[in-house]
């Protein structure tokens, strides 16, 4: 399941608590959907782009598992450079397509967002454990032990969907059912896949609660998730680059907020 | 230890919300702090409403109807969470972690306990089911065996005074048989638990309890005793009910074979794998195979846990593509296709190869019984006439005919399991692939599957069967190929 639940390779960030990851992820989120420039998205991907030797992920991971950020962040900027808001000088006009100065900027302002935004929010999947990450969201982030280990038991479960998947396909095919209709094909095994996945959830459900899950007593926790000097660190190094970056923006009068 | 647990039912019934009958009435029973129970019954009986209904995991009254009174040490099941523990039939379906240690940690995280004491008992409980492995060993990559000791040892982490198993080894191969007993043994040797187990497998177990309680279907208790006296006196009536009674296991009468009969499939040092979600390579499971399928003949593919067995059955079944080798199916069964089966249109294997998968649930495509009889030959484009000949036929053949408009699904164990080798016969396939066919099924659905097979063969079906069911090789297997990790033998029969 190589996909589904990463190997995680012994490096440095993958050793930092998941919780600091996330809250640098949100920070950077939440701060650049704020404005739409170049300049502050800018900031942050250059930032990152020198910290991403460090990640602990190998070239080709990197590559793989941000290539559907990277995709999705050239489309929205061809998208915005052909259908953006037209402001000054035209560069190229085809009929009613037309790109201008202003709609370039537009899509270079898009196109560093998209990557900012996504490519922290991989790494921080790729280089985290599920069960440290529900561990210091339970601890940490104090939220309801109920729902963090509810979705940690999903996340297991998906395995065996695959599994599923797979054996309904093959199904199919020994049963003479494969040869035309693919889409709908498709959409009467997904719905086969979504019954097993109900029945399987209320297995587990049953099997959580006899062990004493969802009970009244308060639970203690068998890992301990605490934050150390080195995650307050990270932490605050993020809070610093997403700070300089619109800091940057607002004094060199390219920051356009949106709200 | 804590004290073993006592149970006391009056009374006590169940009725799930969505059933017009109770899977349990009237039910009054005792059972001593530290007995050890076999709980036995016909399919149906209630056992498993019984085991849930004293682990406290029923329900509410929006989940069904309770009556009487079922009650562990004086107290509800709901009210006395931690003192029992529950262990299911599903090795996959009731891990709830991704790491060992931390599977074993969760119930005691959930009693409350100080994080020290948790990892001591975790360690003690893999040591008592005998599970060797580093505590952040992945739990999916553990056997069948292997994730059912887990499960105890889960369970024993919490100090129960009462341990619940349901049907722990049906699913399991006979070295997981063997590994699951001697760890329930170890656990219930000094008496410091009490113990229920549900099983239909008689043998399993009956070395290890002190009484033998056998359920009436419909409620109440119809025998109860210590094993000898209650298998002694009951032997027969409750091996006519399914249930595997040792010395009194079904007899299957082998029909007759074709001498001459054709080859069909010939795999040539095949090499089979399959590929795993988000990887580009094939992983080999097995290699070097030498195996000819004739017409009219049974060959049992056996082997260890792991070796490539349900691999090479459904590449047989022109599933999977083969990693390397040959597998050429010759003109008896290709007709006019091409030699490699993978090649063949959906359609055309079908009608030539029929595959029995070891989740019947898998193999369902349609809402009824009826719809799921007719895919087949209408897939094949077969007259109208005849699609409704073939449904009849095999109803009758698999007593299916009452049950032509329920949802297949909803079926009970064996209704799926016939269901699914009508399916597979219903395109009159020369080769059929069964992959573990017999696997958790009573004694009466078992046999009436072996007759069956053993009738499709006498009239010149091949068999191809993956299994770990030597009762089967025995009555069944015209051939043997033994699958050994990556190197495979056939032995001569």
């Amino acid at each position: 399941m190589s996909l589904v639940v990463p190997e995680i390779r012994r490096s440095w960030i993958a050793t930092v608590n998941p919780l600091a990851k996330l809250v640098v992820s949100l920070l950077v989120a939440v701060t650049l959907v704020l404005s739409i420039d170049v300049v502050s998205a800018g900031i942050v991907v250059a930032v990152m782009v020198v910290l991403l030797p460090f990640a602990g992920l190998s070239a080709r991971q990197l590559a793989v598992r941000t290539s559907p950020i990277v995709v999705s962040a050239v489309l929205a900027c061809i998208a915005t450079a052909l259908y953006g808001v037209d402001e000054g000088a035209t560069l190229l006009a085809l009929g009613p397509v037309t790109v201008t100065v202003g709609s370039v900027g537009l899509a270079v302002a898009i196109l560093l967002r998209v990557l900012a935004v996504g490519v922290p929010a991989v790494v921080l999947f790729a280089t985290t454990d599920p069960t440290d990450l529900a561990d210091s969201l339970a601890q940490l982030a104090k939220l309801p032990a109920r729902f963090v280990l509810g979705a940690l038991a999903a996340l297991r479960l998906v395995g065996l969907l695959l599994e599923d998947w797979e054996a309904l396909g093959l199904a199919r095919r020994a049963r003479g059912v494969a040869d035309r209709g693919r889409v709908r094909r498709f959409l009467v095994q997904a719905g086969t896949l979504l019954v097993f996945a109900v029945r399987r959830g209320g297995k587990l459900a049953t099997a959580m609660e006899a062990r004493g899950f969802g009970g009244d007593a308060p639970r203690s926790w068998a890992r301990r998730s605490v934050l150390r000097p080195r995650d307050v660190a990270v932490m605050v190094v993020g809070a610093l680059v997403v700070a300089a970056a619109v800091t940057t923006a607002v004094v060199v009068g390219s920051w356009r907020p949106v709200l | 230890m804590t004290a073993a647990a006592r149970v006391t039912a009056r009374g006590w019934g169940w009725r799930h919300g969505d059933r017009p009958r109770p899977a349990v009435s009237g039910l009054d029973l005792d059972v001593e702090p530290g007995e050890r129970v076999l709980l036995l019954g016909a399919s149906g009986a209630g056992k498993s409403t019984l085991l849930a209904g004293l682990a406290g995991v029923l329900g509410d009254a929006e989940d069904g109807d309770r009556t009487g009174e079922l009650l562990v040490d004086g107290r509800r099941p709901e009210d006395a969470r931690g003192r029992v523990g529950l262990v299911l039939q599903d090795p996959d379906g009731q891990t709830v972690l991704a790491r060992v240690g931390d599977e074993v940690a969760f119930g005691c995280e959930n009693l409350g306990l100080p994080r020290e004491e948790i990892w001591r008992r975790v360690a003690e409980a893999l040591e008592a089911v005998g599970l060797d492995v580093p505590l952040d060993h992945p739990t999916s990559e553990l056997s069948g065996g292997q994730k059912q000791r887990l499960a105890i040892a889960s369970v024993l982490a919490m100090r129960p005074g009462l341990v619940l198993l349901d049907e722990p080894t049906a699913n399991l191969d006979p070295d997981g048989v063997a590994e699951v007993r001697e760890a329930v043994a170890r656990l219930v040797a000094d008496r410091g638990a009490t113990l229920v187990v549900v099983e239909h497998r008689v043998e399993t177990w009956v070395d290890l309890v002190d009484r033998v309680v056998v359920l009436e279907p419909g409620g109440g208790v119809r025998a109860d005793g210590a094993p000898d006296a209650v298998l002694g006196s009951r032997a027969a009536e409750l091996a006519a009910e399914g249930i595997w009674v040792p010395g009194r296991h079904p007899v299957v009468p082998r029909g007759s074979r074709r001498a001459d009969a054709p080859e069909l499939l010939v795999a040539d040092a095949l090499a089979v794998g399959r590929r795993r979600f988000g990887e580009r390579q094939p992983r080999t499971a097995a290699a070097d195979i030498d195996l000819t399928v004739r017409a009219g003949r049974t060959t049992a593919i056996l082997g260890p846990n792991g070796a490539g067995k349900s691999t090479l059955g459904l590449t047989l079944a022109g599933l999977l593509t083969p990693v390397g080798g040959g597998l050429t199916a010759l003109p008896a069964l290709a007709g006019r296709l091409s030699p490699a089966p993978i090649r063949w249109r959906s359609r055309e294997l079908a009608a030539r190869i029929g595959t029995i998968f070891q989740d019947p649930e898998h193999q369902f495509l349609r809402g009824t019984v009826r719809d799921e009889l007719e895919v087949g030959p209408r897939a094949l484009k077969r007259p109208e006439s005849e699609v409704a000949a073939v449904r009849d036929r095999l109803a009758q053949r698999l007593r299916l005919t009452t049950l032509l408009e329920a949802n297949p699904f909803t079926l009970s164990g064996g209704e799926k399991r016939r269901l699914s080798v009508a399916t597979a016969l219903a395109t009159a396939p020369a080769v059929l692939v069964a992959d573990e066919p017999s696997f958790g099924q009573d004694a009466l659905t078992w046999a009436e599957l072996l007759r069956l097979l053993d009738e499709l063969v006498a009239e010149g079906t091949a068999l191809v069967t993956v299994t770990h069911d030597l009762a089967l090789v025995d009555a069944l297997a015209d051939d043997r190929l033994l699958l050994a990790g990556a190197a495979a033998k056939e032995v001569v029969p």
